[in-house]
């Protein structure tokens, strides 16, 4: 009797943040682009940098480094454009990354109970282990403004 | 991937406004929500001094008849770096009087973007929306969002204890006379 497994291959975007690569499922990317003005006004949430004009959209620039790495990482090289879901509602979301995107095709094992919430799942390639990115939960939105306020921090005003 | 065109705040015509400054950031206001421009200099004397406490952004308040207008320090409200404000504000069908720098410009807009769901704090009721005008992105702002009614109901509190306190004084001196 053979057993055979069938492998479920999904495509990812590879980006690269400092000496680390992280995954992307690439349904939820819209295009790479490369650094254009931040536009800053004063708001209090975190993680967020300001605004770029894109294609007559406002697009909110979300820096995820110092959740990912630990740290700010603040050269970059491009931004990529994902869809972020908000309920029912989809929009666009620029994360600054640090070098050239990977588009590649692998199977996602799934986030075990002990992985942070912004993992999606975990991939193999080129002999790295590859956290899978859930863009939902890794930038800011209305339910993290909740959990926020259930646990209060001191947020200052970010111009 | 194709996303729904963005929300826009029903702008079908231009809309007047006027960019201003707060601690040298730009802010933009519909002209129609602006009641009045006044300089500082000349409030000298109108402006009493009001004390809410945890409400630092309010200092001052403008008594016209019945009515109380409060002073809200702009950079104080968005928490930039402190600015002496030059000019004021009234805001119409509000009871905010807001201290700026000073006035860059009126101009008009014709696309209102709502705020992006990303932000997600206080900014929601900061502004109404934002505008990209020559190759910049401006947020414009929302009257009634500088003082939350539970904001004016502890400005009000804090005048009542201050009439009172006046109030008592007076008497206190008149039964020494």
């Amino acid at each position: 009797m053979t057993v055979s497994t069938e492998l479920e291959l999904q495509s990812f975007v590879l980006l690269r943040l400092g000496e680390r690569r992280f995954a992307v499922s690439a349904t939820q990317i819209a295009e790479l682009v490369a650094p254009s003005r931040v536009f800053r006004f004063a708001h209090r949430t975190p993680k967020l940098e300001g605004v770029i004009l894109r294609r007559g959209r406002i697009v909110p620039v979300c820096d995820v480094s110092e959740i990912l790495l630990g740290k700010r990482w603040t050269s970059r090289r491009f931004y990529l454009i994902a869809v972020r879901n908000y309920g029912p509602q989809r929009e666009w979301v620029a994360v600054p990354v640090t070098g050239e995107c990977e588009l590649i095709n692998a199977e996602m094992m799934s986030a075990g109970e002990s992985d942070a919430p912004h993992v999606a799942g975990w991939l193999s390639h080129d002999g790295d282990v590859i956290e899978v990115l859930n863009l939902d939960v890794l930038t800011p939105g209305p339910e993290q403004a909740l959990a926020e306020r259930a646990t209060p921090q001191g947020a200052e005003a970010r111009p | 991937m194709r996303l729904a065109a963005p929300a826009k705040l029903g702008l079908a015509k231009s809309e007047q406004i006027i960019l201003f400054r707060v601690s040298g950031q730009l802010f933009a206001v519909s002209s129609a929500s602006v009641q009045e421009v006044r300089s500082v200099d000349s409030l000298s004397g109108a402006a009493e001094e009001i004390n809410a406490p945890g409400l630092r952004k309010v200092r001052h308040v403008l008594r016209r008849g019945d009515r109380s207008l409060f002073i809200v320090n702009g950079a104080m409200h968005f928490g930039l770096h402190a600015a002496e404000g030059t000019l004021l504000f009234v805001l119409r069908k509000t009871r905010t009087a807001l201290l700026i720098d000073g006035i860059e410009k009126m101009t008009s807009m014709t696309r209102l973007q709502a705020l992006p769901l990303s932000f997600c704090h206080e900014e929601r009721r900061w502004y109404r929306g934002l505008t990209a005008l020559d190759q910049t992105v401006v947020p414009v702002v929302h009257p009634e969002g500088f003082l939350s009614p539970e904001e004016l109901a502890q400005l009000d509190a804090a005048i009542l204890e201050a009439d009172h306190s006046a109030g008592e004084a007076v008497e206190g001196t008149d039964s020494t006379q």
